[in-house]
């Protein structure tokens, strides 16, 4: 290939056409509360782990819909269960994470 | 699509464009990028359609491509810009019409911002009195060449040699009209159609006998953008642009592309070389590219004027396979000859995209 | 008693104080200018967030105001002033005088058509939330795909735009797409459905339930970011770009029908009747009450009301309430005359 000093550059597009949702509908399979979430961010400001490492709740529940890897800010998860405190919507937000463990783990 | 819906649309974006007496100016790259361009439009509005087109060889740079790459203040841009006005003033014309979409968008937005603040006008007039004593009056009527052919697009028909339909199949050939973002983009009003469904290309491609094909990334920028080709660096962002053009394009089996900008058609021209050698990907049919040309071109290719003279050899897609189409007539081992018939060498031809 | 009381514009608001004006004894007299009651509400399907039957609506409230006076297909021609009274001279030649008028002029749909980057009108699976309740009523649209995979709804179309002229939220837009994108999903369960939206306002009673309702038990997604584009793809689909402003990326997504949710925009038809007897116009091009907050059925006239959407955007349960509300001003301002 000739080479040109410069190439293509990967497009940051998400495509809904093509993204691949499957671990998202399992985790609603299991976790149906999964979706009600509002992405309000309050777990995100209460996260033990967020300021130290980037673990964002509400990021991991929109990334799995942008079939996005979520497993690096999952394994900085603390389970201190304050998410679940706040959260305003009730949902149990470290069972839910604790599902998506078990979901990674098959 | 329905077309209705479309024309409805092209009928509030009409403008005035004047008959006759155009004074022309001519784009700083586009005689390097299609040398027969501009030549043809002359040629034509001339000699075929009969028109007063006046040109002056005192006639500059408007300051469009360093105002675009945020190196000139738009101050001196007016005041360059104010220069050609008063060359037109002086040659006794009133109606002003530029090659280029850049400067035809940087006329369009200085004489709105001259209409918003008439006391930038007083200043840019005073600083043109000061540097070359100069006075000038506003054109009354602003167009670009390509909604001159627009609206002379039914004259040239008329007088046709060749209609945009396969030979073979009596098919209307399908073409992409791209539309320079400066046209209309900055100030919707001033364009023939508006900017959303420009109608002055895809009015040409309709009145030569072709189809308009309308592909969902039909508005994007062909990647251009100046400052972005401009430096190395960022080229590879550049191609991107064009690259997604081509994908969206690709189901739709264009024949041809045609534009009316001068950066569009090189880029979208010569970068199907460089995605063809990056992703082994072309875009025509068996191996080669979608030719693209002006609507200079395409109007000469119409009224049968030899391809050669047209200047489609320094094109990097060949054009071959549209002129071979439509039935054109043409001399393939002229190609690379010059106007004294002796040969002009010969490119090398790449082996990632298939030239003639 | 048996006053006149004219009341312009026969839809939702116009119905209602009729039928409250029949109940203390007065003449209402209706003028219309389509050729049937209830303006926008009667081309409806469902109402939220009961999905109340709007043909039952209208149709029980035809009932109720049997006895009102109701010119169908007539415009005003003027008002003047006569004394303590007005003279409304209509378009059929009928002069009517009455000492209290009722503005109920209501609002008009925003043309889709407008946002040309949308497509309505040029591309073949673009329709509006009105062509939408349309479908659900007759159930035949050409536009509208017998087997969709994914549908979109787009959210704040002409509302919230300052270069559509209007920075106005249209207030039942989100909780219309929520309803909508629920039906939807009810009539083609395997569908996906996307609704893009900037902020959902789901201020009402029940309206943030109908949300998690969608959510939990329809599935349908949630972007939070405008529609910037819409392109026809070669098989007829449309494909929409937006940015998916949560993760900060553009987004793009091929649809089989694009709703755009058309707000509430002035109806001008108000100017003209405003311009008849000097009533203030609201910079929103709405008529302008005395106040937003106490005395919003009050003009700057005296002897003439408002009600309902000819002074802003209001939902229904909105518009009967202020309907009525209406109605004992007028009464209050007759008796106390």
């Amino acid at each position: 290939m000739m080479d040109f000093g410069f190439t293509l550059s990967k497009s940051s597009t998400i495509n809904l056409d093509t993204v691949d949702t499957t671990l998202y509908k399992k985790l609603c399979d299991m976790e149906p509360d999964a979706r009600i979430c509002m992405s309000c961010g309050s777990c995100s400001a209460s996260c033990t782990a967020a300021s130290f490492s980037g673990m964002s709740l509400r990021k991991v529940i929109l990334a799995l819909q942008r079939d996005q890897d979520v497993r690096p800010m999952l394994a900085n998860c603390m389970l201190c269960g304050k998410c679940t405190m706040v959260c305003p919507r009730a949902i149990n937000t470290r069972h839910l994470i604790l599902t998506l463990y078990r979901i990674y783990d098959r | 699509m329905i077309t209705q819906g479309k024309q409805k649309i092209w009928s509030d974006y009409q403008k005035e464009i004047p008959d006759d007496h155009w004074y022309y100016v001519r784009s700083c790259i586009r005689q390097n990028f299609f040398p027969a361009s501009e030549k043809m439009f002359t040629e034509i509005t001339r000699n075929v359609l009969g028109k007063d087109i006046y040109e002056t060889p005192h006639h500059t740079t408007c300051g469009g491509i360093a105002y675009h790459c945020d190196t000139i203040p738009q101050e001196t841009v007016m005041t360059i810009v104010a220069r050609q006005f008063a060359l037109m003033t002086e040659a006794g014309y009133e109606n002003y019409v530029p090659s280029c979409i850049t400067s035809f968008g940087n006329y369009c937005e200085i004489l709105e911002t001259w209409h918003e603040f008439p006391e930038l006008e007083a200043k840019i007039r005073e600083n043109l009195w000061k540097a070359c004593r100069r006075e000038f009056n506003k054109p009354k009527y602003l167009a670009h060449t390509s909604d001159l052919i627009y609206h002379w697009r039914n004259q040239i028909a008329a007088k046709a040699k060749y209609h945009l339909v396969n030979k073979e199949t009596g098919e209307p050939l399908k073409i992409v009209e791209h539309i320079g973002c400066h046209y209309a983009k900055m100030f919707p009003s001033k364009g023939v159609g508006g900017a959303e469904y420009p109608y002055v290309l895809a009015g040409m491609i309709e009145s030569w006998g072709g189809q308009v094909v309308d592909y969902p990334e039909r508005r994007h920028c062909c990647g251009y953008g100046f400052r972005q080709y401009h430096v190395k660096a960022n080229r590879g962002y550049s191609v991107s642009n064009t690259h997604k053009k081509f994908e969206s394009m690709e189901p739709f089996h264009p024949d041809a592309i045609i534009t009316n900008c001068p950066g569009c058609p090189y880029f979208l021209d010569r970068w199907q070389y460089v995605i063809a050698e990056q992703t082994g990907k072309t875009y025509g049919k068996d191996g080669y590219g979608i030719p693209v040309l002006t609507y200079e071109e395409l109007a000469g290719i119409v009224l049968g004027y030899d391809p050669w003279d047209l200047g489609l050899q320094l094109h990097q897609v060949a054009v071959e396979p549209l002129l071979d189409k439509i039935g054109m007539e043409y001399d393939p081992k002229a190609k690379y000859l010059g106007l004294n018939k002796e040969d002009i060498l010969r490119p090398e031809l790449p082996k990632s995209i298939k030239c003639c | 008693m048996k006053e006149n009381i004219v009341i312009i514009g026969g839809g939702i608001a116009g119905m209602e104080a009729a039928k409250q004006l029949l109940i203390l004894g007065y003449t209402p007299i209706i003028i219309e200018q389509e050729d049937h009651l209830g303006g926008h509400v009667a081309q409806w399907h469902k109402l939220f967030p009961d999905m109340t039957s709007s043909h039952e609506l209208i149709g029980n409230l035809s009932d109720q105001i049997k006895d009102a006076n109701v010119f169908l297909e007539t415009k005003v021609n003027s008002i003047n002033a006569l004394g303590d009274s007005y003279n409304v001279i209509l378009n059929n030649g009928v002069n009517i005088v009455a000492k209290a008028i009722l503005i109920a002029a209501g609002f008009h749909l925003f043309d889709a058509a407008k946002k040309e980057e949308y497509g309505y009108g040029v591309y073949d699976r673009v329709i509006t939330n009105a062509d939408l309740e349309a479908w659900f009523n007759h159930r035949a649209d050409e536009r509208i795909p017998e087997k969709p995979k994914a549908v979109g709804f787009v959210h704040c179309v002409g509302s919230r735009d300052l270069k559509a002229g209007n920075s106005q939220c249209s207030k039942v837009c989100c909780t219309t797409a929520i309803k909508q994108a629920i039906e939807i999903k009810e009539i083609f369960p395997e569908t996906e459905v996307y609704c893009f939206y900037m902020d959902l306002r789901l201020f009402g009673k029940k309206y943030e339930d109908f949300y998690i309702n969608a959510q939990r038990d329809f599935g349908v997604h949630f972007i939070r970011g405008r529609v910037s584009e819409v392109g026809e793809t070669i098989d007829n689909r449309v494909q929409v770009k937006a940015e998916d402003t949560l993760t900060g990326k553009p987004l793009k997504v091929t649809l089989d029908l694009l709703v755009l949710m058309s707000g509430m925009v002035c109806n001008p038809r108000t100017s003209e009747l405003a311009g008849m007897i000097g009533l203030n116009i609201d910079d929103d091009g709405f008529l302008k009450s005395k106040d937003n907050v106490y005395t919003i059925m009050e003009s700057n006239q005296p002897g003439i009301f408002y009600a309902g959407a000819c002074t802003g955007t209001k939902t229904v349960p909105e518009t009967v309430a202020e309907a009525r509300a209406a109605v004992l001003s007028i009464h209050h301002y007759l008796t106390q005359a």
